[in-house]
């Protein structure tokens, strides 16, 4: 609080960027955590919140005959516009914002201070929520070929690795730690992902300190070991990410790529994607063309074409493209590597991975990739994303791209991804905000050092419990289709307007489907409990069913349907839409069946024209919303 | 003529068909008058039908003796053909080329084909001038239906029956019509019912370089004012295009002259630079090439969506106009039948919801392109891949289908109507089995008997069969005006139409499936909700007492 020279400011406006006479005077609030801004109009109230963590620079502009402007650029991509009457307020704001949005120390982040109201027994299972050990055993590992290894479990081969490794059964220790020697910081080739089908694996490294001449013999070995692992395959692929004049510069001091002399059985393959810096100024330009008043066609579109974003989208998702298809199509394994191996293979692999398996398309999978492929991997948040007032050429939107590629590849597929677009805007929110302690730190030996798990709780959980309103109404669990063949061709990559543009709603379409969609499949959900409700209360009404509020009603018999299967097709219409007929309970499986003998309801017994068929399925029905009332929360 | 003379080769066996992302397919190619058919022989699945009309420009090449044919149509497809034998090949390009530009409109499919449907209701008889004026009497007495042109004499472009303002006499109506580019007179193009404002169109005034101004013209357009009010002209031209036009007769209207309206000018391009923008679109679109900036250099230099935009704004200032200001509103560019009726359609789509029904964007498209006279033949004789020099081809019908179509994307659920819907009318406007967007006129659709001797488009479409097909199962009837935003960002390149061969729309369409299921499974849901409250209800009152406490 000691930062905040001004807690209060009246009279200032907030400039809309489309009509300049509609900005009406409210009042900006200072808070140790967030900025608010209150507009009162007549009846309605509006607060703008912007968190602290969220600006990325504030700029005063020149004085102008209506008071003294300040423009507030935020990590979210919303660009505050504020008119301050005194001079000297807007000083105030400016100096006190300037420190709040840059905090110093780790200590001074939302998340230490942050608590959603929950027990330590709730915070531990929140962080024990997302495991990157099951997802280890979901991909059948240990088998023949594969094995868990503790080698790193103090982070002394490597410190930016996680403690557990997969790593080639036929790999020795001797050959693990010569690897790691041979490959920069000690990141050296191990499991990403493996997939079961083809026993193909996708491996993860930095590159190799191969210099002009250097070589290696426990990395050839390692590089072998993870060939051997596949026995469908007699070659890997090795992929530099990186465009080939980056890599052979990086030979001359002493880095590099691998020879494919050296290595047997290795096809070596450059991606092209380029580096965090021409990344950070193509994200600039972008955001520039975003924040132009009422452009032209062609400036947007000549601007869009000058910031390259879409240009390193598609190259990211490429190689993304090139790894899933080397994996199903060619049955190879690949190794994957950058320069340090946390940006542009965190990109690639995790891509890949959504690509090869439809898990990871599901909301709760999207976290395990990004706690195993970003978080656990060593992607350096803190870094990348200027959480701290650190080296600002550090930073890079190398996270942003891979959710950017996720949305892309929801436009080409629209039914095979659980979560919809709100799902990774809102991830990207919290990547910035830390609020929750996921993001914070870059690797996860930093993490553990800051007792991240003991300060600050974590995202996943609380995502979860708003997961109604990150679910794709479109998807379809059933699609067969398991890999994913995008098209890459420069057509199919459009501007994420929700993304960049997310803060102009003038932009957005006026009525939108997905909102539509799931206030309907809400709507359904109400729909099937009344449903239920009406059917019951007729039956009671009928005398088929005992009246539970009258006198004569016992307990145990209201308890009884407990044990009965749920498998009345309405509930199962969550995911699939079966069309409602007359006596839907014909279609249910066999529990229906057994739910007759149980209930003993005679069937001729009714008189009104209910089928008999929908008067027994009442109680599975009600039984099994309570269910999926139970898995959800 | 006989067509047979024109087919030199009636059938082939074993030519091989290649369509993008869709299995080959061999079988026996035939001609006749009006199609080229592939036939597989195998339960007849696998069947191409190809208008000639649809047909926009051949390729042939050689590989030894194999000859293939590529096919490009109007629809934006290209399709292959692998054909055994040179002469074969040879002989089917040549007719293919001599069938599919025939100059003779009499000859054209729609005067041959004979529904396979029962016409229940004559889409010909559906649109009159009559029954529109009918509903605009019932709002407001201060029009007339005028017959000044009923013999297409003072306005040839224009229809027989025409509304205009009561006070103004056929008499003035002629001279004005003397004034305006083709004798385009202003006239009525749709009453605002929520505050009586008007927007009237016509072609540009013939002033010329010294000046000449027509009384009646400005006492025909200053009828259409409340007193004191003041109206808007708008001149979908720039200053500068306007100016220009003096020198070849044209012009606009003067400030002196007509002094209760302020003159707007905007920039929508002339319908003769817009051929080249599909061409170099389609162009773009079929490029294969992997490089990023390639594309949108190309897009960026087709002009399409600058056209859609400038199109659509033009079309919110007029609508904006009337609605917000209050003001009636003249709309105009050179010849008053190409930009001009996109803005005076699209204003209506903004402010008018029963344009956002089929059957009302039906009557918009009667009223406001095919009776006001767009010359629809001249204009779709060509599309995208026309290697000839253009005539006065121009897709201004189709870039009135996209704006159209980038509202109903902001707006989703305000449409009666789907994307296929617009789609089917792009289809159709270019090649078609049905007489409706045959002509450039009306008085050219009377002299060729187009009712009498062909079908009408919307004879086919509103049967319920087909009806459903182009039914929006988002649409909710909204009464509001529907504002789009033109901001680059919202407007979209129509996938639909220009991507539409180059990508597999199976997940699409699954998509789409998925969106219709959930709602159709919603309202049965709610349909037996309400049945069961009945039955509850009716219980309830049978035997009364059973449920107090």
């Amino acid at each position: 609080m000691e930062h905040i020279i001004t807690p209060k400011v009246e009279y200032v406006k907030l400039l809309n960027k489309y009509a300049e006479k509609k900005s009406a005077l409210g009042t900006l609030y200072l808070t140790a955590t967030h900025l608010i801004y209150v507009e009162q109009t007549n009846n309605a109230r509006t607060e703008t919140w912007v968190l602290h963590h969220h600006i990325v620079s504030v700029e005063k502009l020149p004085l102008t005959a209506s008071g003294c402007p300040l423009l507030i650029r935020c990590k979210t991509f919303q660009l505050l516009h504020l008119l301050f009457q005194r001079e000297r307020d807007c000083q105030d704001v400016y100096q006190s914002l300037l420190r709040l949005s840059q905090p110093v120390k780790e200590e001074e982040l939302y998340a230490f201070l942050y608590n959603p109201h929950q027990n330590e027994e709730d915070r531990r299972q929140g962080w024990e929520f997302i495991s990157v050990a099951n997802d280890f055993s979901r991909m059948g590992l240990s088998n023949d070929y594969w094995e868990i290894s503790h080698l790193n479990k103090n982070y002394e081969i490597c410190s930016t690795y996680p403690s557990i490794l997969g790593v080639p059964k036929n790999a020795s220790v001797a050959v693990v730690t010569g690897s790691a020697k041979f490959r920069s910081r000690g990141r050296l080739p191990v499991l990403s992902y493996y997939h079961k089908d083809t026993k193909a694996a996708i491996c993860r490294c930095s590159q190799p300190l191969s210099g002009l001449t250097s070589r290696c013999v426990e990395d050839e070995q390692m590089l072998q070991a993870i060939s051997q692992a596949n026995p469908n395959c007699p070659f890997i692929y090795v992929v530099d990410t990186r465009p080939k004049l980056n890599a052979m510069a990086n030979r001359a001091a002493g880095k590099g790529y691998e020879n494919e002399d050296n290595y047997s059985n290795i096809r070596f393959q450059f991606q092209g994607i380029e580096n965090i810096h021409i990344m950070r100024n193509s994200l600039q330009k972008l955001l520039e063309v975003c924040s132009v008043k009422s452009p032209s066609m062609s400036d947007y579109l000549t601007g869009l074409e000058n910031s390259g974003w879409l240009r390193h989208i598609k190259s990211v998702m490429d190689a993304g493209v090139f790894l899933a298809k080397a994996v199903c199509e060619e049955r190879a394994s690949v190794l994957v590597h950058c320069s340090d191996g946390w940006d542009r293979t965190a990109q690639v692999c995790s891509l890949a991975c959504i690509l090869l398996d439809p898990y990871y398309r599901t909301i709760k999978g999207l976290m395990v990739l990004i706690e195993k492929e970003w978080i656990s991997f060593g992607h350096k948040f803190s870094h990348r994303c200027g959480h701290l007032d650190t080296d600002p050429k550090e930073v890079s939107p190398v996270f942003t791209q891979f959710l950017e590629c996720v949305w892309q590849l929801s436009e080409q597929f629209p039914c095979v991804f659980e979560f919809n677009e709100h799902y990774l805007i809102e991830i990207h929110n919290q990547v910035y905000a830390c609020q929750y302690g996921n993001f914070i730190g870059n690797c996860q030996k930093e993490r553990l050092d800051m007792r991240l798990h003991e300060k600050t709780f974590s995202l996943w959980p609380h995502l979860l419990k708003n997961q109604h309103l990150y679910r794709n109404p479109l998807y379809r669990r059933s699609l067969e289709s398991t890999v994913l063949r995008p098209s890459t061709l420069p057509l199919h990559f459009k501007f994420w307007c929700g993304m960049y543009n997310h803060y102009d709603r003038g932009m957005h379409p006026k009525q939108s489907v997905l909102d539509q969609l799931l206030s309907l499949t809400q709507k359904q959900e109400e729909g099937e409990r009344t449903m239920t409700e009406l059917q019951r209360q007729l039956a009671v009404a009928d005398g088929v069913l005992p009246d539970p509020s009258g006198p004569i009603n016992t307990p145990t018999e209201q308890d009884s349907p407990s044990e009965k299967t749920p498998t009345a097709p309405f509930v199962q219409s969550n995911g699939s839409c079966l069309p409602l007929v007359n006596g839907d309970a014909e279609e249910a499986g066999p529990g229906a069946e057994k739910c007759i003998d149980k209930e003993g309801a005679e069937p001729g017994a009714t008189e009104h024209d209910l089928t008999s068929s929908e008067d027994k399925p009442v109680s599975v029905e009600t039984e099994h919303s309570k269910e999926e009332v139970q898995e959800s929360s | 003529m006989e067509f047979a003379e024109l087919i030199k080769t009636p059938r082939v066996d074993g030519v091989v068909l290649h369509r993008p992302f869709m299995p080959t397919v061999e079988g026996t190619l035939c001609l006749t008058g009006h199609h080229l058919i592939l036939s597989s022989r195998q339960d007849n699945t696998e069947e191409l039908w190809l208008l000639h009309a649809n047909i926009d420009s051949i390729e042939k090449r050689f590989v030894g003796s194999l000859g293939t044919i590529i096919v490009k149509c109007k629809d934006l497809r290209v399709i292959q053909l692998d054909i055994p034998g040179m002469e074969e090949c040879l002989n089917i390009a040549s007719s293919i080329e001599a069938l599919s530009t025939l100059d003779s409109v009499s000859l054209m499919y729609p005067f041959f084909y004979r529904p396979l449907f029962e016409v229940i209701e004559d889409g010909w008889q559906l649109f009159v001038p009559e029954e529109a004026f009918k509903d605009l009497e019932s709002m407001t007495d201060e029009w007339r239906l005028s017959e000044v042109n009923k013999d297409f004499s003072v306005c040839p472009s224009y229809p027989s029956l025409l509304t205009v303002p009561k006070d103004i006499d056929d008499e003035s109506l002629c001279k004005a019509a003397s004034f305006r580019h083709g004798g385009r007179f202003p006239v009525l193009s749709y009453y605002h019912k929520k505050n009586g404002m008007v927007m009237m169109r016509a072609a540009q005034p013939l002033t010329g370089t010294n000046g000449r101004r027509c009384k009646e013209d400005e006492k025909l357009i200053n009828a259409t004012l409340c007193a004191g009010k003041r109206g808007y002209i708008i001149d979908t031209r720039t200053i500068a295009v306007a100016q220009q036009a003096k020198a070849r007769g044209g012009g606009f209207e003067q400030e002196a002259n007509y002094a209760q309206w302020r003159r707007i000018h905007k920039a929508i391009e002339r319908s003769n630079v817009l051929q080249e923008g599909l061409i170099k679109l389609v162009e773009a679109c079929n490029d294969q090439s992997h490089s990023m900036d390639r594309w949108l250099s190309k897009l960026e230099a087709s002009n399409w969506q600058s056209n859609v935009k400038e199109i659509l704004t033009t079309a919110c200032l007029a609508a904006q106009c009337i609605d917000r200001e209050g003001a009636s509103v003249l709309v105009h560019g050179t010849e008053g039948t190409d930009s001009t009726l996109q803005v005076t359609s699209l204003a209506q789509i903004i402010l008018d919801p029963a344009c956002r029904t089929i059957r009302g964007f039906e009557a918009l498209i009667e009223r406001e392109w095919l009776q006001a006279g767009h010359p629809f033949q001249q204009r779709c004789a060509q599309s995208a891949y026309s290697n000839g020099k253009p005539r006065s081809e121009a897709p201004v019908f189709l870039l009135f289908l996209d704006c159209v179509w980038q509202i109903l994307r902001q707006f989703p659920c305000s449409f009666q109507f789907n994307e296929n819907f617009l789609i089917m009318l792009f289809e159709h406007a270019y090649a078609s089995q049905f007489g409706t967007f045959l002509g450039n006129s009306v008085a050219e659709r009377l002299k060729l008997l187009l009712s009498q001797k062909t079908v009408s488009l919307w004879s086919w479409v509103n049967r319920p069969q087909e009806l459903e097909r182009f039914l929006n199962p988002l649409y909710e009837p909204n009464n509001l005006v529907i504002w789009p935003s033109v901001a680059p960002q919202s407007l979209l390149l129509w996938e639909g139409v220009f991507l539409r061969w180059n990508r597999s729309t199976k997940c699409l369409d699954e998509a789409y499936q998925e969106m219709v299921h959930i709602i159709e499974y919603n309202k049965e849901l709610q349909n037996k909700v309400n049945s069961l409250r009945r039955q509850l209800a009716q219980l309830e009152t049978e035997d009364g007492p059973l449920q107090t406490p």
